[in-house]
């Protein structure tokens, strides 16, 4: 160590231009060749230890978006000035906002934190709560909620145990230290995620239209001061080499690239960060995750007046021994990095002492155009910040259609090996669904959203299991937002394209199913190694056709996140595109939850159903994955959500449940076990009208489809509109409080308590 | 906040502007995270909430303090140990144990910043199952003689949240004895004990009954549809008791 410090500490500007021959580590910092000679060029030097530091870290996949970028380009071109219409910030910054009315904005974003959470799974999903949250904060919002899609391996793998206890416990621990409700998200298990499990993590936040905040550094001469949390050598290079690399066994243990969480720093950091918005000291502000000073310094930087002058040794270090390209590239959580006038210096040292938050005064702004930073007086980094942060390399993979493509998607499962003995009879339909709601991915998530605070804040109208998270903004009007995040790893598989148009289908349907109007998107793109032209052509699709889709659906994606690399040797994971929706209530007062509790409430199925089997949970029950992924009909979507939306505002339905993995059977099962309230289905009408047999009415996965409860005295005024849309509706049978079961009558009846037994005994079952 | 729903006899606004003359504090330490939803809570109830800063070294005008949930410095020492040490605990310390008997609340955190500062018994130490746990929880009102449960009817059963990692109330047997003898388990978990605690206590009062701690969350059942599903409200009696008996000295 003394060694190297020693090196680093002598490595300045000065030094570099004299001994261009010296030998620096930047393969082992995760760049390439090519990329290390680009540095050279833009520099008409080598770089010194520091700025190679700052690059490795600005310039891997995960900060800079090379691989990427080219096709991300698309939700910016394939958007409408229509579709802007609510937008007050667009993709790249660090959260987008959007305007929800009355003065109010609300800013949200889901980001991945897969690889740390392999690693080290407390931590890792810890900190990427932590990370997110400091986005939120950074957009001067206050956050109000948080979400957690999570996917891990096979349920019975002796290494899922230990990643759900600590992926679980790391998101709890951290978020609900934070005072932050956990309003939703997913929990899925399937082998492709055994040595690639995804932990996305998404936040939203509330402000007023004039307290945006946006990160950069305007003003010659106003003050840079880094505060929160002291710096330490934990999480260097966590964005280069760990999430923008594979993970391999032969190479030695990366913990130490993973970071640590302080939840009750960050706790203390949104408060005197909100206290500073309030009080308008800050100029500009940037959190810092991935990349650390190295980040916040160039993008502040290159987003304002171009320079900055920073002196290191000032930053505040919980590890003395640090080397300043340490320093430059840790990871240290809860740190944010602001820009203040000098007039208001006294101001912000006064909020800064209240809630006892440590600062150090970096350095200043500058019209110098360069970013420079000097390591006790002497100049070790002299760059254009431009070209760290925002021109760093841009690849144009190779991509290509799997050859394998055809032969799966030509191997329906109607008809297949697997589809032999397809239940038939009541008995064998009884035993399929509770087969269905018994396994891992159907059951109650119950063990690990209970571990997560759902009620702190007070404004919590719905939350797991209801379709949707549902937060109110505003006490007085009632003002508040619907969000839902859904993805598909079987579906985008069989066909990335419509697997990421089913995605948004999906999260836009769960948002419309709490009664509210879908407004905007982000998304979390987690995908193998772009290195492979298959992996490539799979994220070239899920972007267009996710492009494609926001513009089908009228909602512009806000912001977002790609995590690349998520593969073990040569085997990637399944594409899997999170997308999260976002919806504004006039009123939270008439959101709709998920399930019946009115005795003889009529039940409509909305909606068509079809042999849509491919990619399903009953077809994944045999062990079948093969055909095509449901048609994603963006348009009945609307129409759908149109009619759902109207309904809740008019108090027209008192329940919804949105229809999609484990088709009606799992929707009637999860709508009866919302409030234990059975009911008496018929489905031969049905059956009939769409041409299909019982076992595909009950576990077909056709889209845009929902379920809802209608008081008798709005059941001619709730078909009336359906009837007036066009949209496909069925009274298909009525909620039966007594009867303590779900019934389809002339076939089989199942009693709640055996429903609940099977649905809730299986987390349990693996994790207690 | 408009259309404050209140319970029991009070009928709005009249009641809820007699009762907006009392004020009860609301604390918050760093870390405190359900500061926010006990003020809003107190008023619902019809009182007027009062901010008070850890660092306060007077207590100022207030008739009534809510202690809440939260993590206080993070829980790192033990939970509630250092914001025991906070200048303003002294003087609610002095206020509770004077003549004037202020009422205080603890809720969660604040349950165990008062036994960390011996104004209750007993201590807090992690569930029995070692997790984290959120719940709608069922307690049963032991006693309805303290000041901040004299809304309710002795037996009463009310649910309300339920959220800590560090619930599990322990004390040693003489001393659970005296508690029972003395008519002082004031909440007792029913049907389902959710961390372990001795003979399913919730919450506990000092001798006077002007001290109650409990581990549930009142607060966060306080208003029809943002607390357990189809029985929001049955927090709200907290606030009203000891507003009621503070301006009405029931």
């Amino acid at each position: 160590m003394t060694e190297v410090t020693q090196k680093f500490n002598i490595d300045t500007v000065e030094h570099a231009a004299q001994t261009p021959e010296q030998e620096l580590p930047w393969a082992e910092l995760g760049l390439k060749d090519t990329e290390f000679e680009e540095i050279v060029k833009l520099l008409g030097r080598r770089p010194t230890a520091a700025e190679l530091a700052m690059y490795s870290v600005m310039w891997s996949e995960h900060c800079s978006y090379k691989s990427s970028k080219v096709h991300l380009r698309q939700f910016g071109e394939k958007v409408t000035e229509k579709m802007k219409e609510h937008l007050l910030v667009g993709i790249g910054e660090n959260a987008g906002v959007v305007d929800i009315g009355d003065g109010w904005a609300v800013t949200f974003k889901v980001e991945s934190h897969n690889h740390p959470s392999f690693v080290e799974p407390y931590q890792g999903a810890a900190t990427g709560v932590g990370g997110i949250v400091r986005d939120i904060i950074s957009m001067g919002a206050r956050p109000v909620a948080v979400m957690d899609p999570l996917r891990f391996g096979a349920i019975d793998h002796p290494d899922t145990a230990r990643l759900v206890h600590g992926i679980v416990s790391g998101i709890g621990g951290y978020g609900n230290s934070l005072g932050l409700p956990n309003i939703g998200g997913e929990v899925v298990f399937d082998s492709v995620y055994q040595g690639n499990p995804l932990v996305n993590a998404l936040a939203v936040g509330v402000l007023r239209h004039e307290d945006i905040r946006l990160a950069n550094a305007s003003g010659v001469g106003n003050k840079v001061v880094l505060f929160g949390a002291r710096t330490g050598g934990d999480g260097i290079g966590g964005a280069s080499v760990l999430a923008s690399e594979s993970f391999d066994a032969t190479k030695p243990s990366k913990r130490p690239a993973v970071q640590v969480g302080d939840p009750f720093a960050e706790k203390v950091l949104i408060e005197c960060c909100l206290e500073l918005f309030k009080a308008s000291v800050v100029e500009g502000i940037q959190d810092l995750g991935a990349a650390g000073i190295s980040c916040a310094t160039s993008e502040l930087a290159s987003n304002g007046d171009g320079g900055m002058h920073v002196e290191l040794t000032k930053v505040l270090l919980r590890d003395p021994s640090l080397t300043p390209g340490e320093i430059l590239m840790s990871e240290s959580q809860e740190r944010m990095m602001a820009v203040v006038t000098p007039e208001n210096v006294a101001a912000f040292e006064a909020i800064m002492d209240k809630w006892a938050v440590e600062y150090s005064w970096l350095g200043e702004v500058t019209d110098t155009g360069r970013l420079v930073i000097e390591w006790d007086g002497e100049k070790i980094v002299d760059v254009d910040p431009r070209t760290v942060a925002h021109e760093g390399p841009v690849y144009n993979r190779p991509y290509n259609r799997p050859e394998w493509l055809d032969s799966i998607q030509a191997d329906s499962f109607t008809g297949s090996v697997q589809d032999a003995g397809r239940p038939q009879t009541p008995e064998e339909l009884a035993a399929a669904v509770v087969e269905l709601i018994s396994s891992p991915n159907m059951a109650s998530k119950d063990w690990v959203t209970n571990q997560y605070d759902r009620y702190v804040q007070g404004n919590t109208a719905l939350a797991f299991p209801d379709d949707a998270g549902v937060v109110r903004v505003d006490e007085e009007t009632g003002l508040g937002v619907s969000i839902s995040t859904d993805a598909n790893g079987r579906y985008s598989y069989l066909d990335p394209y419509e697997g990421a148009r089913l995605a948004l289908a999906e999260a836009y349907r769960n948002v419309a199913t709490s009664g509210a109007k879908p407004l905007a998107v982000t998304d979390c793109l987690n995908f193998g190694s772009p290195e492979d032209p298959e992996v490539m052509w799979q994220f070239a699709e899920s972007v267009r056709g996710l492009a494609d889709g926001c513009q089908e659906l009228g909602v512009p994606v806000t912001g977002g996140n790609v995590s690349l690399y998520n593969q073990t040797g040569g085997v990637a994971i399944h594409p899997t595109p999170v997308v999260g929706v976002l919806g504004v209530f006039d009123d939270v007062a008439r959101r709709t939850p998920s399930g019946w509790a009115e005795d003889g409430q009529a039940i409509y199925l909305l909606g068509t159903t079809r042999d849509e089997l491919g990619g399903s949970e009953w077809a994944n029950l045999r062990g079948h994955l093969g055909g095509k992924p449901p048609v994603a009909d963006l348009a009945a979507e609307k129409a759908l959500g149109e009619i759902l939306v109207n309904a809740s505002r008019d108090g027209m339905i008192d329940a919804a449940h949105d229809l999609s993995e484990g088709g009606l059977a799992a929707a009637l099962v999860e709508a009866s076990l919302r409030f234990n309230t059975g009911a008496r289905i018929g489905l031969d009408e049905l059956c009939e009208r769409d041409g299909i047999d019982l076992f595909t009415a009950l576990f077909s996965e056709s889209q845009a489809r929902a379920l809802v409860a209608v008081p008798r005295s709005e059941e001619i005024r709730f078909t009336d509109m359906c009837t007036a849309r066009g949209f496909a509706h069925l009274r298909i049978g009525v909620v039966d409080a007594a009867s303590e079961a779900l019934d389809v009558q002339g076939r089989f009846s199942l009693p709640l308590a055996q429903l609940r037994e099977a649905n809730d005994a299986v987390l349990p079952k693996y994790f207690d | 906040m408009t259309e404050t729903p209140l319970i029991g006899d009070l009928a709005a606004p009249a009641a809820g502007s007699a009762l907006s003359g009392a004020r009860i504090g609301v604390v918050t330490f760093p870390g405190t995270l359900d500061d926010r939803d006990a003020a809003r809570a107190v008023r619902l109830a019809g009182g007027t909430a009062v901010p008070l800063w850890h660092a306060a070294t007077e207590l100022g005008d207030v008739d009534a303090v809510v202690i809440p949930g939260g993590f206080s410095y993070g829980d790192y020492l033990r939970a509630g140990a250092i914001a025991r040490f906070a200048p303003l605990m002294d003087k609610i310390i002095d206020a509770a144990k004077s003549d004037a008997k202020l009422p205080v609340l603890g809720i969660c955190n604040g349950f165990q910043i008062l036994t960390e500062s011996h104004l209750l018994p007993g201590s807090m130490i992690k569930n029995d199952h070692l997790k984290f746990l959120c719940r709608d929880q069922v307690l049963r009102i032991e006693n309805n003689t303290t000041a901040w449960t004299s809304d309710y009817a002795a037996g009463q059963e009310i649910t309300v949240p339920l959220k800590n990692q560090d619930g599990q109330f322990i004390a040693d047997e003489k001393t659970l004895d005296a508690l029972e003898a003395e008519g002082r388990v004031v909440f007792r978990y029913v049907g389902f004990n959710p961390n372990g605690s001795r003979r399913d206590i919730a919450g506990i009062s000092n001798a006077a009954g002007n001290v109650v701690g409990l581990m549930p969350h009142p607060e966060h059942a306080v208003e029809a549809g943002y607390g357990p599903a189809h029985t929001g409200t049955d927090g709200l009696g907290f606030f009203t008791s000891v507003l009621n008996k503070l301006v009405g000295g029931k």
